[in-house]
């Protein structure tokens, strides 16, 4: 009975969330797909925490240990790398007073290109 | 200092901890809210930001949580490897970058569900082992590991990792480490697909079954791996924004089941809704290209096109009118609506900013001019907003495929920039066609045509564009980059 109910509430949750998501991304608009990707990008890298969970097991084999430090190594990149970039995307959808900083883009881009 | 105990045991309780989770996915969806118009998005990313900083010290919370110096190890090799990979990405390069999170992203969910099978291996398949580790959230309630457990890590795992490495393949293809072009077994690629899943999926109800191998489940790892190679290997580089968006959804749903499989919400809502996103995103992708999502995962979009092109390129040869950076320069100024139509060759080129210099020198002479994107144009979606959007292009001069289209019959000049399939007339007009019936910009229906392109080379589809042999187009053959900066000049000089 306990058992069935764990299940059937993170089912509902599971159903629940598909829902929401629905309609809370079908109102991004298509010129934030970019960083609507790599923002929810960044969210799926909540996978971290079934590492950090999985570190407070006892008895963690060496190997488990290793596998586990890529795993949250993994993980922190998703998330951290994700939303910073997300971050840099978005600051430059927002309307710049001054042209200069854009003009300096410019220029390092040109020196990447080379 | 007497009240600490108590204080930490508060901090600790179960009920504490599920409430902050609570908090971290209400942050999420909230964040993700902010995400419907520009000047709000950058406010929600950082809300979604806090939730996950919420859901990580919850997390830390729990009691029993240990081995803090390999969590710190791992914590910080994270962040050395992706804060200066965020930083200093350039934005041409992002379809790259995400696949690459995308992909560590899935990395992590099958090392998590490997090293779950590791501890619990021996209690998959089994309803009377009684479990009393660590893990606040089965000690919750749970008296054993139940099947659904080893069902969602199984799949978690087989997902996880086929997502890892399809990922890691479209970080490759985009980043040319491995050639863009469809790399495939022929017809028998299909077949062999085909026999993967159905071996990671018997592998995985094995091992839900109970058996109790872990080479076994290694193999199944490693035959999703196999997979995650097989299906995207075939992948040429225009269906890119479906792969990427079917793999971030891929990502999601194991993110999702790996949440079922913890007893952890934050997970689970967290996953789910990146399901959602990508599932939405690759729906609109695949229908911006008119092709079914199975259609694109079994391949062989480069093969069948190729040998039409070569017919079509017979056909029209000779009747390609070149023009040159002066008379362009001519040709818009003396235009009143001109519509910039970007593609990938932009991208490539690095040339958003040029071409935003070109159109403030238009503007100023009192040209009209507006940005038409198509959903599809790029290597993922949105990837022309975001480097438009890097150069400075006013948000709202950047129109969408359904709201530019009528535009054209009263545009003078469409200047394509780097752009090929989304404009090929033949979509329209050609039933014979490998694009026929895929939404297009209508650029021919404008009143003159610009072309910038390196050479005749078909795009990636492999078909000659009908547009440039069009008496209305004019092709100007060169890099993107300094195609239009010399056009700029020329203007300069008017």
């Amino acid at each position: 009975m306990i058992l069935a109910s764990v299940l059937t509430t993170n089912l509902a949750i599971l159903v629940l969330a598909g829902f929401i998501g629905f309609v809370v991304i079908s109102k991004v608009p298509n010129t934030l797909h970019t960083p609507l990707m790599s923002g929810t990008n960044a969210i799926h890298g909540i996978v971290l925490l079934g590492g950090l969970l999985l570190f407070g097991l006892a008895e963690l084999g060496a190997f488990s240990k290793f596998l586990l430090v890529i795993a949250v190594a993994f993980g922190t990149i998703n998330v951290v790398g994700g939303f910073l970039v997300t971050d840099r995307m978005l600051e430059m959808f927002k309307s710049k007073p001054k042209p200069k900083p854009a003009a300096q883009d410019d220029a390092k881009d040109g020196e990447g290109d080379s | 200092m007497s009240s600490l105990p108590l204080a930490t045991s508060f901090l600790q309780s179960e009920s504490f901890i599920y409430v902050l989770y609570i908090i971290a996915f209400a942050l999420f969806i909230q964040g993700l809210r902010g995400l419907s118009g520009p000047t709000t998005a950058v406010r929600g990313n950082r809300i979604a930001a806090v939730g996950m900083g919420i859901a990580v010290v919850a997390t830390l919370l729990a009691p029993g949580e240990g081995n803090w110096g390999l969590i710190v190890l791992g914590v910080v090799l994270g962040a050395v490897v992706g804060v200066p990979a965020a930083r200093n990405v350039k934005m041409t390069a992002m379809p790259q970058m995400v696949a690459l999170f995308n992909g560590v992203g899935g990395g992590a969910v099958a090392l998590i569900s490997w090293v779950e099978f590791r501890h619990h291996g021996s209690t998959f398949g089994s309803h009377t082992v009684h479990y009393s580790g660590v893990f606040h959230t089965f000690s919750l309630s749970l008296p054993a590991l139940p099947t659904y457990v080893s069902i969602f890590s199984v799949f978690a795992a087989i997902v996880g990792s086929i997502s890892f490495w399809g990922s890691n393949i479209a970080f490759g293809k985009l980043q040319e480490i491995i050639p863009g072009r469809p790399i495939s077994l022929g017809s028998a690629q299909q077949v062999v697909n085909l026999v993967l899943l159905v071996l990671a999926v018997a592998a995985g109800i094995d091992l839900v079954a109970g058996a109790h191998s872990e080479l076994l489940f290694i193999g199944m790892l490693l035959v999703a791996a196999l997979l995650g190679n097989a299906v995207v290997l075939p992948i040429g580089g225009a269906d890119m924004p479906v792969v990427i968006s079917l793999l971030n959804a891929f990502t999601g749903l194991s993110a999702a089941a790996t949440g079922m499989a913890l007893n952890n919400p934050a997970l689970i809502v967290a996953g789910m809704i990146v399901g959602a996103s990508g599932t939405i995103l690759t729906n609109l992708m695949a229908t911006a290209m008119n092709r079914s999502i199975p259609a694109i995962v079994a391949g062989g979009f480069g093969g069948g096109g190729a040998v039409e092109g070569a017919e079509g390129a017979g056909e029209h040869a000779g009747t390609v009118r070149s023009t040159n950076a002066a008379d362009a320069a001519i040709q818009l100024a003396y235009a009143s609506h001109v519509v910039v139509v970007p593609g990938y060759g932009m991208a490539v080129a690095q040339a958003q900013h040029a071409v935003r210099e070109l159109a403030t020198e238009l503007e100023k002479r009192g040209v009209d001019v507006k940005y038409a994107i198509h959903p599809v144009a790029g290597r993922m979606p949105g990837h022309m907003n975001v480097l438009l959007a890097e150069a400075d292009v006013p948000y709202d001069q950047l129109k969408e495929m359904d709201e530019i289209n009528p535009d054209f019959q009263r545009t003078d000049v469409s200047l394509v920039i780097g752009a090929n399939d989304v404009t090929n007339p033949a979509a329209k007009n050609t039933p014979s066609s490998p694009i026929y019936g895929m939404p297009i910009l209508e650029v021919a229906d404008s009143r003159s045509v610009i072309v910038i392109k390196r050479s005749m080379n078909p795009g990636f589809a492999g078909i000659e564009n009908e547009l440039y042999f069009d008496p209305k187009t004019a092709m100007l053959f060169g890099d993107a980059k300094s195609a239009v900066a010399e056009i700029t000049s020329e203007l300069g000089q008017l």
